[in-house]
Formats: C-alpha cells, sequence, structure tokens
C-alpha cells in the first residue's frame, strides 16, 4: 500500500467536503458564534451519520475504530469547512473514556459515536478551558488520576475567534472514574487533541490558500490581475509548500498512532491484561484506545503527534497571515466569510501544544 | 495507508548497513572540492562499485541491483547515517544516467554507464553559461556540424567539479535559425581534456576550487557522443530535471543523519535554558522527517504510475532551504567555533549555501510552484 490514503479514505475525505459545502459553514459559523447552537448540533449529526465520531470509538462501544488515519482525513475537512464545535475536544475524550473504561466509558462513548452526545474536557497542561462547554452534554476534568464530571459549563470567556467560546469547567463534581489507568488515559487524550487540532489547522490553512488563490487571480491593479506578480506568487508558493510539508506529518502521525493502537483495541475482552486500561472490572473494557505511550516500537506516539503539530499549526497560520496580506483592506474586515478562518488560524496554533512545547516535546522523544 | 517496507527493502537495507559498517573510512576524507580529495572521493567511488554500492537503483548490467525507489531510500538512509563521503559521482549518477537510459542509445549505455559507476570517469555538468543562468534557454554556445560530428565552441561555467572531472555534458546551440530559443538544442557528451577545451578552475566563497569554467574552441565531438535526437535537447534535458530527478537529487537520509548529528551536537553543547536554539533544533528534526514522508508518499505515487512533475519544484525549494537552516543552527550552537573554516559543519554550511542557487534558483522554483500548482497567471519575472 505504502504511504498513501486508499480510494475509499480519498472518497471519504471528498464526500465530507461535499457534505460541508451543501451544508454552507458560515451560516451555522455565525449562529454558533451568538449561542445558537441549533444549526451546529445538526451539522454534527450529519457528521456523526457519515461516521466522522464513530470512526474514533472502539468497537465495543458502538464504534468502528480507533481509525486515526480516517481520523485524520476527517478533520482536515471540518478544518476546511471551520465546523464549529469541541472537535479536537469530543475526540480526544473518546481516547480519555476508552482509556477510563467501564462505567464511564459505556455511559458516553456509543452516544459520542452515534452523534448524539457532544464532549469538551479540560486536561491538566493543557490550560483552564474546555472548548465550547454550553454547547456540550458532559465536560470531562482530570486532575492527578482522578475523571470528574463538570457540575457545568462554567463562566464563558471570549475567544479571539468568536466561534470557539471557552468556559473555565466549575471545579468539583463527582469522580467517575480513579486510578492510574486515567492517567495514561489523560496522555493518550492530550495526544488525539493534539493530532486531531492539527489535521483542524491543515485543513483550515489549505482552504485559507484556496480563497487566496481565486482572488489574487480575479483581484486587479495595475491593469493586471494581483496573482501574477512575483511577490504575491513567491508568498503563496512558501504558503503552499508549509502546508505539502505538514500534510505528510499529520498523515505520519496518524500511522503512529495507528501503530500504537494494540490489534485488540476495538476488540473483545482485553480487559484484565496487562495493559488492560480502566477500572479494572471485570466484563471486558477494552484496552486504552490511542496507545498511552508506548507501541510495539516502543517510541510513542508523543513525538510524532507533536511534530505534526508544529508543522501543521505553524503552516496553517502562517495561511492566515499570507492570506490577509493578499486580500488587503478587505481581509482586516468580517465583511467576508473569510474571516472565520482567518480567526481560527491563531487559536489552533496555540492550542493543544503551542509550537514552542511541541517543540520540547519533539526533542524529549 | 502505511509505513511498511517490504521485505525486498529491509534485506537490502540490512546488507548496506553491514557491507557499509566494514568499509566506510574511518576518519572522513579530505574535503571533495580539492584535488587531494577529489582523487580519495574517486578511490571510495571504485570502492563502493566493488562491493556494489555505487548505483543500486541502476539495472544489473550497467552495475546497478536493480533497486526500486524504495530500496535507494533505504540504501541512502543506511549511507548517511554510516556517516559515508560525499558523492563525488553526484552529477553524472543523477543527471546524465537517467538520461542516457532514457533516451541514449545502447552503445552510449555500455560505453559511458560502468565507468561512471565506478568512478573511472567523472562528469561533470555544463549547462549554464555568463548570459545563460536561469534563463538556460538563451545559451549562446554552439555545436556546428562537421565530418562524423559537432565541433563546439563557446563558453560554460558554474561547472561543479570540473577542474579535477574526466567528461562532461551538456546542451548546446545546434539550429541558430530556430523559431525560439528553446529550439535549436542539441545534448552532448565531451572530454575535458580533449584538444580545444580549456577548464579554469573558479574559487567558491571558502576558496575551494568547487566549479569551474569551461572555454570551447572547436572542440570536436563524434556523431556517437549526440544523445538523442539533434534539435531535441532541451526537451531531454527537462525530462531529466523533473519526476524521478525530483526525488533522487538529495535523498532524505542525507538530512536525518544530519538533524541526528545537530540533536547530538545539542545535547552535547546546548545550553538548555536557550529554548530558542532548542526550538531550531527542533524544527532540523522535524523538517527531516517531514521531507523523509514527504517522499514516502511521493515514492508511492510515483511507484503506482503518476507523474510528479512540478511538485519536484516543491521538493527542491524544501531542502535547499532546510539545508541551510540546519547548518546556521549547528554553527550557533558552535558559538567561537563556528568561525573556524575546517569543521565538518563549516563545509557543510558551504555546501548548504549553494542550493538555493543551483539546479534552478529557488525563485524559478516559486514561479513553477505559483504558476502550475496554484494556477496563478505568468506575469513579468
Amino acid at each position: 500500500m505504502g504511504f498513501l490514503l486508499t480510494d475509499e479514505q480519498r472518497e471519504f475525505g471528498r464526500s465530507l467536503d461535499a457534505l460541508l459545502t451543501a451544508a454552507g459553514t458560515p451560516a451555522v459559523l455565525r449562529a454558533w458564534a451568538a449561542g445558537d447552537h441549533g444549526p451546529g448540533r445538526a451539522l454534527w449529526g450529519r457528521l456523526a451519520d457519515a461516521g466522522v465520531f464513530a470512526l474514533a470509538v472502539p468497537e465495543a462501544y458502538g464504534g468502528v475504530g480507533p481509525l486515526p488515519v480516517e481520523a485524520a482525513v476527517a478533520c482536515v475537512e471540518l478544518g476546511r469547512h471551520a465546523v464549529p464545535g469541541p472537535v479536537a475536544e469530543t475526540l480526544a475524550a473518546v481516547a480519555l473514556l476508552a482509556g477510563a473504561g467501564w462505567p464511564v466509558a459505556e455511559e458516553w462513548l456509543p452516544r459520542i459515536a452515534s452523534g448524539t452526545a457532544v464532549v469538551s474536557l479540560a486536561l491538566e497542561g493543557y490550560g483552564p478551558y474546555a472548548l465550547d462547554a454550553d454547547a456540550a452534554d458532559a465536560v470531562f476534568t482530570v486532575t492527578g488520576d482522578e475523571l470528574r464530571l463538570a457540575p457545568g459549563p462554567g463562566e464563558l470567556s471570549a475567544s479571539a475567534d468568536p466561534a470557539r467560546r471557552l468556559f473555565r469547567p466549575e471545579p468539583g463534581g463527582a469522580p467517575v472514574a480513579k486510578g492510574p489507568a486515567i492517567r495514561a488515559a489523560a496522555r493518550a487524550a492530550g495526544d488525539a487533541a493534539t493530532f486531531a487540532t492539527a489535521a483542524l489547522a491543515l485543513g483550515c490553512g489549505e482552504e485559507l490558500l484556496r480563497a487566496t488563490v481565486a482572488y489574487v487571480k480575479q483581484r486587479t491593479q495595475f491593469g493586471v490581475p494581483v496573482g501574477s506578480f512575483q511577490a504575491v506568487k513567491h508568498r503563496l508558493a512558501d504558503t503552499l509548500l508549509g502546508l505539502e510539508f505538514a500534510r505528510p506529518l499529520v498523515f505520519g502521525a496518524a500511522v503512529k498512532l495507528a501503530e500504537a493502537t494494540p490489534e485488540t483495541g476495538a476488540g473483545t475482552g482485553a480487559g484484565g491484561g496487562p495493559t488492560g486500561a480502566g477500572t479494572g472490572t471485570a466484563g471486558g473494557p477494552p484496552e486504552a484506545g490511542t496507545g498511552a505511550g508506548g507501541g510495539p516500537t516502543g517510541v510513542g506516539p508523543g513525538p510524532a503527534v507533536a511534530a505534526a503539530k508544529v508543522a501543521a499549526g505553524e503552516a496553517g497560520y502562517a495561511a492566515a497571515r499570507t492570506a490577509l496580506q493578499a486580500h488587503g483592506a478587505i481581509g482586516y474586515t468580517e465583511e467576508l466569510d473569510l474571516a472565520w478562518w482567518l480567526r481560527r488560524g491563531p487559536p489552533l496554533r496555540d492550542a493543544w501544544g503551542t509550537p514552542s512545547a511541541c517543540r520540547a516535546r519533539v526533542l524529549a522523544g | 495507508m502505511d509505513l511498511d517496507r517490504t521485505a525486498r527493502t529491509e534485506a537490502l537495507r540490512a546488507e548496506a548497513r553491514a557491507w557499509l559498517r566494514d568499509h566506510v573510512p574511518a576518519r572522513p576524507l579530505p574535503s571533495l572540492e580539492t584535488e587531494e580529495g577529489f582523487a580519495a572521493h574517486r578511490r571510495w567511488e571504485a570502492e563502493l562499485y566493488g562491493g556494489g554500492w555505487s548505483v543500486v537503483s541502476w539495472p544489473r548490467e550497467h552495475g546497478g541491483r536493480g533497486a526500486d525507489l524504495f530500496g535507494w531510500l533505504a540504501f541512502e538512509e543506511e549511507y548517511w547515517a554510516a556517516g559515508a563521503p560525499g558523492r563525488v559521482s553526484q552529477n553524472g549518477i543523477s543527471l546524465l544516467a537517467p538520461t542516457l537510459l532514457a533516451h541514449g542509445t545502447a552503445g552510449q549505455r555500455a560505453r559511458v554507464l560502468e565507468p561512471m559507476a565506478s568512478g573511472e570517469v567523472i562528469w561533470a555538468q555544463a549547462w549554464s553559461e555568463p548570459e545563460a543562468g536561469s534563463d538556460l534557454a538563451a545559451l549562446r554556445s554552439r555545436a556546428v556540424r562537421t565530418e562524423g560530428g559537432w565541433l563546439l565552441s563557446g563558453q560554460k561555467t558554474w561547472s561543479s567539479r570540473a577542474a579535477f572531472a574526466d567528461r562532461a555534458f551538456g546542451i548546446f546551440r545546434t539550429d541558430p535559425g530556430a523559431a525560439k530559443p528553446h529550439q535549436g538544442l542539441t545534448y552532448l557528451m565531451f572530454g575535458l581534456r580533449d584538444p580545444g577545451v580549456t577548464v579554469r578552475p573558479i574559487g567558491r566563497l571558502d576558496g575551494k576550487p568547487a566549479f569551474a569554467e569551461i572555454f570551447l574552441d572547436e572542440v570536436f565531438v563524434p556523431d556517437e557522443d549526440v544523445i538523442g535526437e539533434p534539435g531535441q535537447g532541451w526537451r531531454i534535458a527537462m525530462s531529466a530535471t523533473g519526476d524521478e530527478r525530483g526525488l533522487t537529487l538529495r535523498s532524505p537520509g542525507r538530512f536525518l543523519a544530519a538533524a541526528d548529528r545537530l540533536r547530538a551536537l545539542w545535547r552535547d553543547v546546548g545550553d538548555p535554558a536557550d529554548t530558542a536554539l532548542r526550538d531550531r533544533v527542533a524544527d532540523a528534526v522535524i523538517g527531516a522527517r517531514a521531507y523523509q514522508l514527504f517522499t514516502a508518499a511521493s515514492a508511492a505515487r510515483f511507484a503506482a504510475g503518476a507523474t510528479l512533475g512540478p511538485e519536484s519544484s516543491l521538493n527542491k525549494v524544501f531542502w535547499s532551504d532546510y539545508d541551510i537552516g540546519l547548518h546556521e543552527t549547528a554553527l550557533d550552537l558552535l558559538g567561537p567555533d563556528a568561525e573556524l573554516a575546517d569543521t565538518a559543519w563549516a563545509e557543510g554550511y558551504v555546501f548548504a549555501l549553494a542550493g538555493p542557487v543551483y539546479a534552478g534558483t529557488n525563485e524559478i522554483q516559486r514561479d513553477i510552484i505559483a504558476e502550475r500548482l496554484l494556477g496563478l497567471p505568468r506575469g513579468r519575472r
């Protein structure tokens, strides 16, 4: 096969792209930013029907995963369309809950897979905010080796991207799972969030570049399209370069995550084995979904995920800067739908691992 | 999607690793940009050839192993990880040989390839001229028909290692009346010590005679040393500059090894509090991995029958800018010792500086990326 997407994986991406193009995300984003989650939740339902969340959830919990390559394909498309909502957070929660095991996994994972639950979370080491907590059916927090369900979304802090709504989850809440497996599950969840954010940033950057190329072809000054000027061309070429070299790192991380997933990860009755996660309760919770550090090769996926995040976060951000510059004054306004993408580049660069934190992680690996 | 390697690739890798472990010189050879170093590197080419490792991707009949692209990539990873010497025959192997395999006659392949593989004949390229750099089609050196061949006159320049090499290849104007500049050109080969050839070494920035200019005064080239049809030189030359060559000009293995050395240097002498420098080391590690994976994807597409074409411009801009950044980081880590001329890092830095200039400047490559990959309109350069 080699390092190429299969025809099915490409078709999956194309079908999501078509679905989201037809749905028209800018109107959904405007509603979401105003606190009206209706259109956004309806869109999430359709994405769930297309399999986006089930592909992260292990079979034992009603999913078909974990399938990191397909997850990356999906996140690139969701990023391309700036889909609102806690995408990376929900995918991270899948890793967290799968690692925590029964009963919390049993309660939430089937609902995430089917799209009836949207979940957010906050993890130690990644900042205090739970994205879009007010739109979520559950907000999880981890402190040490305790997993809690937050009693409420907490207070809203305005984000520079109005369609990203930040909340500090209300403290407390009853522990829903506890033990050393929670620490490992939180690490896996952090990797899953970092990985998903990298893919979202890549998709966001690709859309910014596409829109900008289209713009500079039709915008004329001095009697010619501004896209015929070498200074403009070279900046756009560099933007493509950044994205094209981030892409293989994102999919390389997907392959690492897939390798780190035990063969039986989606399987049956692995609980109680040496790497069995969760509370140790008999009855077969599967192993930690995304391999909590240490695949068959001995090196966990962490450094590969961090490398992908650095490259995709920087490339997506650079695409936003290029898009703003090449659009000129109109790019500095809310007049264009482009603003939804322009404002997403910076937060995706820093969320779930800043460039510097991820670079440190690459060298530590 | 996977990064699995075939048993065939891994067998080649293991065999290469074992051979290199026993044969790579314990101490680095003198710089291949000097006469002494050139000779030492020629001997190394012969040793490589003796082991069957000088041209792994060539057909067996010409001294290769018939390795596919994945085998070549694995060999390169092992080669550079082993700290083996630079390849003095690189220009012949990566430019002339693919051209001969695609467009040459059986006689030319039989005559040229094996001595190239063994290092017996080392080839220089003769493309650029004083008035034809990025605008290569503006070249003026001409070949005039004579009995049984052609007479070359004119001047070529920036010819890497021509001061020490044996033969050269390039394109020459054979039809001055052609309608367009890139028509009426012919691809041919000549000897650097043939009558009428004068080679003048040019010191590069560090003073080493790494390249030369070549003056040609009615140099006779027999018909058997014309590659392809006369007048088709541009098409033939360009076919060797895109596609597979985009993948094989600089292998990821080279940069993976360099990034590993940089990381080791960082561990040895880096100040943990200097996070700015640490981040640049991390970027070198990330970039090498990105280039390896980008190449793996290109190789997989190529193996599946796709053409790569203008993608090779992405590749070239990436590695050439990357190589400079990596060496700048190493020099900054060395601090006061960065200024020393004869360290491997200093030599690598000077070598890297040429990357964005040769093989099509990065400005030309960015034009290609913008026009052919992004579809932006052509404009004035």
